[in-house]
């Protein structure tokens, strides 16, 4: 009787968690949550957490759960082992986050086989979506951003400028990004500076800026130090006084902004997301995350994390919960959604997110902080920087 | 014209920089002859005590005294727990030690204060432009370039002309002989190497504009600082402020003539050098 009972019981502790599985989804998230780059990691989880505790935790009555994984930093083979994990062991249905390019190819192959759409929250190179068809991306690319800046440039009548990028692969590609599209519209691209990525010192650029007779420089550098000390060294040597403004795209992050100091006041940028757009939208995500986290700070990072979980949303509802990658993909291809930023879509096409790209000037608030206010939108704009 | 001035006042502002940062570790490695590879972990502590204790609203001046002395006392304290067991342990023991000791302050570091990036908030005086007729320079880079000058010439009175200054060199060159005299080695020891430290603070602090603070700083700027104390010469004061002022200049100049070359240039003036003074420009010459 005794060993009945036991093997009744254990019989049923094993179909337990299978009956329950049915009306799990599970979502793998990988990004960084440990060493230089965890704020990213930090700013996923708050994004996509936030999400989700704003549907009561569930999809169309499916039971979501997360599960994190830490790449550290850029980090392919980890990342594609962690990955693997996830879809074999974990059994997920769908991938987000991702930060750094090379990490987002790494799982490619593995995510093509298995049929899990990934959804890519930052790592904006512009061909990793076509690795893969099972890629989706809610950030943005780097021509979709440099494009229309260029194009805006050219048309109020500043056609000389300077391009400083760092020296390496993506700052060779905003470069190039910058240069056609610029000559294109109808500017000069006087001079182009590649700094090395270790440089520390920035003053002798910032005379050859000034030197230079440009009316503007357009940037790119990594977030993290190379920014800072790039802004700081254009604030303090005073080559904003010299008549030379500074155009960028995501170097006004407003997780960097507050170490700026006052002088960053007037740094003109590019860009898809800025906490200070005005809408009802905007205002709950803002106040859901302070209210999930009172120091988060909300910046594109968040956004794109929490728009990554409103595309899971509506595939997990388009496939009723079941492990369907295909149809999950037909049915996030042209869905069109209101995000934190605005109104936005998934191309077909290219399967990357198509949106408004915004002018954006650093000024001081009410209350003294600095943020990013919009000033001017530059258009619906696709992958490439072209108008939608 | 106007370019030369330029890569002079640039290379100059940014060698005495690299002084300021290294000149803590001529100390300690040059005159103690103590591998210390740690020196970037006492120049970042220095910095974080500082930026700390700006954001408690102390003035710049005390937070500068602060962190020094911060820094000079936990100095004291590892010399008198920990270094002094290893002086004649042999450098690989000194090696692995220091480097060990770097690895638990970039945890404790980033476990305290996160893994940003930590700005310390100058005030506004030193965070102004200051023209110079030909061109504008921070202000920050005037104050470095003063303080370097300032530290060069009160170390290098106090090591030539003070009776302190005697002992340290008597004990360094023959400690057995220096303490048979009488001198009283211990404490000898102990102070420089809090001097050491309080310097790799002082330096942490004002390098922080152009090497900013991060948990990962004593790993990230150690290359450069044991650089420019190779080329000096190990214990050298004056071979340290000429080698940083060399390479700064050399970089700097890279950097405004070929900029895709600065860092290649920086390291390539850095073994020429060696390459004829093997022990430095002011190292003995065995």
């Amino acid at each position: 009787m005794l060993k009945r009972l036991v093997a009744a019981t254990f019989v049923a502790m094993c179909f337990a968690p299978l009956s329950s599985y049915g009306d799990t989804v599970k979502v793998g998230i990988i990004a960084p949550f440990s060493g230089p780059y965890s704020h990213y990691g930090q700013l996923f989880k708050a994004g996509v957490e936030t999400y989700l505790a704003s549907q009561g935790g569930k999809f169309d009555g499916h039971e979501i759960e997360l599960i994190f994984r830490d790449t550290g930093g850029p980090n392919p083979t980890l990342t594609r082992s962690l990955a693997q994990e996830l879809i074999i062991k974990d059994k997920v249905s769908y991938l987000g986050g991702f930060v750094f390019t090379p990490n987002a190819v790494a799982v490619a192959p593995l995510i093509q086989q298995a049929k899990i759409p990934t959804v890519i929250f930052n790592a904006g190179t512009q061909d990793i979506v076509e690795k893969s068809d099972y890629y989706l991306r809610t950030s943005y690319t780097l021509r979709q951003v440099t494009v229309p800046l260029s194009e805006y440039l050219a048309q109020s009548k500043i056609n000389k400028m300077l391009t400083v990028v760092a020296d390496y692969a993506p700052g060779v590609d905003a470069e190039s990004a910058f240069k056609q599209s610029f000559t294109a519209a109808g500017g000069a691209v006087l001079e182009s500076i590649r700094i090395p990525l270790s440089t520390t010192d920035f003053a002798p650029f910032m005379q050859r800026i000034k030197a230079s007779g440009a009316q503007g420089v357009y940037v790119f550098f990594p977030g993290g130090p190379p920014t800072l000390g790039f802004v700081k060294s254009y604030v303090e040597n005073g080559v904003k006084e010299a008549g030379v403004q500074l155009y960028g795209t995501a170097e006004a992050d407003e997780f960097d902004l507050p170490k700026f100091g006052d002088g960053a006041v007037g740094i003109t940028t590019s860009y898809y997301y800025a906490a200070s757009h005005e809408s009802p939208l905007n205002q709950k995500f803002i106040a859901d995350l302070k209210a999930y986290n009172k120091d988060v700070i909300p910046n594109y990072a968040a956004a794109s994390a929490w728009d990554g979980m409103r595309l899971i949303h509506r595939m997990v509802s388009a496939t009723a919960g079941k492990r369907d990658g295909e149809g999950a993909i037909a049915a996030a291809k042209g869905f069109a959604w209101e995000s934190p930023r605005g109104q936005v879509s998934i191309d077909p096409a290219t399967r990357h997110v198509n949106q408004t790209v915004w002018l954006r000037t650093i000024e001081k608030n009410d209350e003294g902080k600095l943020v990013n206010r919009e000033v001017k939108s530059l258009g619906v704009r696709g992958a490439s920087g072209e108008l939608k | 014209m106007p370019q030369v001035l330029n890569i002079a006042v640039d290379g100059i502002a940014y060698g005495m920089i690299l002084f300021v940062t290294a000149v803590g570790l001529t100390v300690t490695l040059g005159l103690m002859r103590f591998v210390n590879l740690a020196h970037g972990a006492f120049a970042m502590i220095g910095g974080y005590i500082a930026a700390g204790l700006i954001s408690l609203n102390a003035t710049f001046f005390a937070a500068v005294i602060g962190g020094v002395l911060g820094v000079a006392v936990v100095g004291i304290l590892l010399e008198r727990l920990v270094f002094r067991h290893l002086y004649d342990k042999g450098e690989l023991k000194q090696v692995m030690f220091t480097i060990g000791l770097c690895f638990v302050c970039i945890a404790s570091i980033n476990a305290i204060a996160g893994p940003d990036v930590r700005i310390l908030k100058l005030p506004s005086w030193l965070a102004q432009p200051v023209d110079l007729g030909f061109r504008t320079l921070p202000s920050q880079r005037l104050f470095v370039i003063v303080a370097g000058i300032t530290i060069l010439a009160v170390l290098l009175a106090v090591t030539q002309w003070t009776r302190y200054g005697v002992w340290l060199r008597a004990a360094v060159d023959d400690r057995a002989t220096a303490s048979t005299l009488g001198l009283p080695i211990r404490k000898i020891y102990a102070v420089t190497f809090g001097v050491g430290c309080g310097l790799a603070g002082f330096g942490g602090i004002l390098g922080a504009e152009i090497l900013p603070l991060e948990p990962f700083y004593p790993v990230k700027y150690l290359v450069v600082v044991l650089v420019v104390v190779a080329v000096g010469g190990a214990g050298s004061i004056v071979g340290t402020a000429i080698a940083a002022l060399g390479l700064g200049v050399i970089e700097t100049g890279s950097k405004y003539l070929a900029s895709e070359w600065a860092s290649v240039l920086f390291f390539a003036a850095a073994a020429t050098a060696l390459v004829f003074r093997p022990h430095g420009i002011m190292g003995p010459q065995k």
